[in-house]
């Protein structure tokens, strides 16, 4: 299972907590998909006088480890400021570290965050960045002082699935012991499968799961999907070929040309 | 004898109940320390949309079945309704938004450019498809609650700002009655009302939106209301430049005679909502308390009220009851 900065996660499932039908439709597909992670949004919600307390409070009887994020920050300031206000509300080091630098694609700003994640590693924080699949970004976030990282497999809410199979698999190959989580653009189990059949340590999903017609049944067919992902990798998968070979002897049949 | 009951709260929900009980025969009084419908209370700013088809996408069946009841129990009041459904589009990118919608609610009919244009003209060079939930209605919450309250001071309820309560005590204080109710939440949520007079609408118009329904109601003279986000705080008060742009920006896009309209006024207030954002009757320290009614307090009031009543007058345990033993 997942080690994230020392701590280690009994599930390969990170769950988002916006967008449900309801907050007890959100603890019901949690419990389903025995996710060990739960992001919160800070930013919105805050408002004066800890205004999103009320939610706040049903998010932290899941019992899973809270991860709060900065989505919705523009800029390296209001990133930095969003994760200060997550560390008191949510009292912990952790932070996923968004910088969105395209406000219609929610792309993040590489360079923003990259600075930011500087920024906030020297301050104590434990950064969870949300870059792209880019190897170079990667390694200046590690050495920004990241020990995870976290590439997109395709735009937020897209759910395109795993949109670059080749970046993603280079870097687990060039970063073989920095836990990696394929974060955003997953719509259907078999891609959150994908990703971890590649050896990715884990999945963080959100509308994939809380816009789903039966978000609770989604959220099974999630957890599922990760089991059967990590299964495969551990089992050891056969090299693809390009030709076919029978399972069974041919010996007294013609050679298929 | 008349049975008697007060009545806390003085919005949708309790105006409603005090309505319904009195209609049945009890003697009503209200206890409100605002007094009068007002910006006070989130009844204020709700869209008065009775739209129990289109809340079916996210909302649970109970809200779509009590809520088809809200129309008639509207009309039978004497509240002013428009029954002309309400429409539902798309914008660009968010096309098959519109598939999604139409796979998960009911009772609609998918409009070509040619429908829309003999339903709303001025939508139809701009969106080539859309929903029309026909079974759908409106109405004005402001001059709804005013003409309410003083017909039922016409026919005998009693408005009191202060009070000592008598006879069955039922709570309909919305989110004031958070500290008897202790899962109760704000969700809160911001509104626009614009004046545009270049626009035409007929019918309440509902924006598909990745993020949160934005919809656009018709209240006459060229007056629309904008509504609205939904955001886990029960904060009341701060409507965000963020907010109020991504609102406007909807209108905009329906259409661009927005760009030219008046700003009347932006609203902000939270819903009380449970957990399973369901509305509930509760029953604690011989107390009714009528709750939690979220987005949908125009459309669940009437179903509500009805339960209230059965249980008060014919003992009938309603199909949304909490015991609270706390």
């Amino acid at each position: 299972m997942p080690t994230f900065y020392g701590k280690e996660i009994e599930s390969r499932l990170m769950l988002g907590t916006a967008q449900y039908p309801s907050p007890a439709i959100l603890a019901d597909a949690f419990r389903q998909s025995a996710a060990g992670i739960a992001t919160v949004s800070v930013r919105r919600e805050a408002g004066s006088d800890k205004a999103g307390q009320a939610f706040w409070e049903l998010i932290k009887e899941l019992d899973v480890a809270l991860l709060p994020n900065t989505a919705g920050c523009h800029s390296v300031r209001e990133a930095v400021t969003t994760a200060h206000m997550a560390r008191e509300l949510f009292d912990t080091p952790w932070i996923k570290l968004e910088v969105i630098g395209h406000a219609d694609t929610l792309q993040p700003d590489v360079f923003g965050l990259v600075e930011a994640a500087r920024i906030l590693s020297e301050d104590g924080f434990q950064v969870f960045p949300y870059c792209t699949e880019d190897l170079v970004l990667c390694d200046k976030l590690l050495d920004a002082g990241c020990q995870v990282l976290m590439p997109w497999g395709a735009p937020i809410g897209t759910g395109l699935g795993l949109n670059n199979v080749y970046g993603l698999r280079s870097l687990r190959a060039h970063f073989p012991d920095v836990p990696l989580v394929v974060d955003a653009g997953l719509g259907v189990p078999s891609q959150a499968a994908q990703a971890i059949e590649m050896g990715y340590d884990s999945v963080l999903l959100n509308t994939a799961v809380a816009k789903a017609g039966d978000p609770v049944a989604m959220a099974k067919g999630f957890a599922m999907a990760v089991e059967a992902g990590a299964l495969a990798y551990q089992a050891d998968p056969m090299e693809p070929r390009d030709m076919a070979a029978p399972s069974t002897p041919v010996l007294g049949k013609a050679f298929l040309e | 004898m008349s049975q008697t009951v007060t009545i806390l709260g003085g919005g949708v929900v309790g105006l409603t109940v005090a309505a319904e009980l009195s209609g049945r025969g009890c003697d009503v009084t209200v206890i409100d320390p605002n007094g009068k419908p007002g910006p006070h209370g989130c009844s204020w700013w709700a869209g008065g949309m009775l739209a129990a088809d289109c809340e079916g996408e996210v909302a649970e069946e109970l809200v779509v079945r009590l809520g088809r009841e809200a129309a008639n129990w509207w009309q039978a009041q004497g509240a002013e309704l428009t029954y002309k459904g309400s429409v539902v589009v798309a914008l660009g990118r968010d096309r098959q938004e519109l598939d999604r919608f139409a796979r998960r609610t009911e009772n609609h009919t998918l409009l070509d450019q040619t429908a829309l244009e003999a339903l709303e003209p001025q939508l139809a060079d701009r969106f080539a498809r859309a929903l029309h939930m026909q079974a759908e209605a409106h109405l004005n919450p402001r001059v709804t609650l005013r003409a309410l309250r003083k017909r039922l001071k016409a026919d005998g309820v009693t408005f009191v700002k202060e009070g000592q309560a008598a006879g069955q005590v039922i709570d309909c204080r919305g989110l004031a009655a958070m500290d008897d109710l202790s899962e109760l939440r704000g969700v809160k949520g911001e509104m626009v009302i614009l004046r545009a007079p270049d626009v035409e609408l007929a019918r309440p118009v509902r924006l598909l939106h990745p993020r949160f329904p934005l919809y656009i109601v018709p209240r006459g003279d060229g007056v629309f209301m904008l509504g609205a986000t939904q955001l886990e705080s029960g904060e009341r008060t701060r409507a965000t430049v963020r907010s109020v742009m991504e609102l406007l920006n909807a209108a905009y896009a329906l259409h661009p005679a927005f760009g030219e309209a008046e700003l009347l006024e932006i609203g902000v207030d939270a819903r009380p909502a449970f957990p399973d954002n369901l509305p509930r009757i509760t029953g604690k320290n011989g107390k009714i308390y009528v709750n939690g009614l979220f987005r949908h307090g125009y459309l669940l009031a009437p179903a509500m009220a009805r339960m209230v009543g059965q249980l008060v007058l014919d003992g009938k345990t309603p199909e949304v009851w909490h015991e609270d033993r706390s």
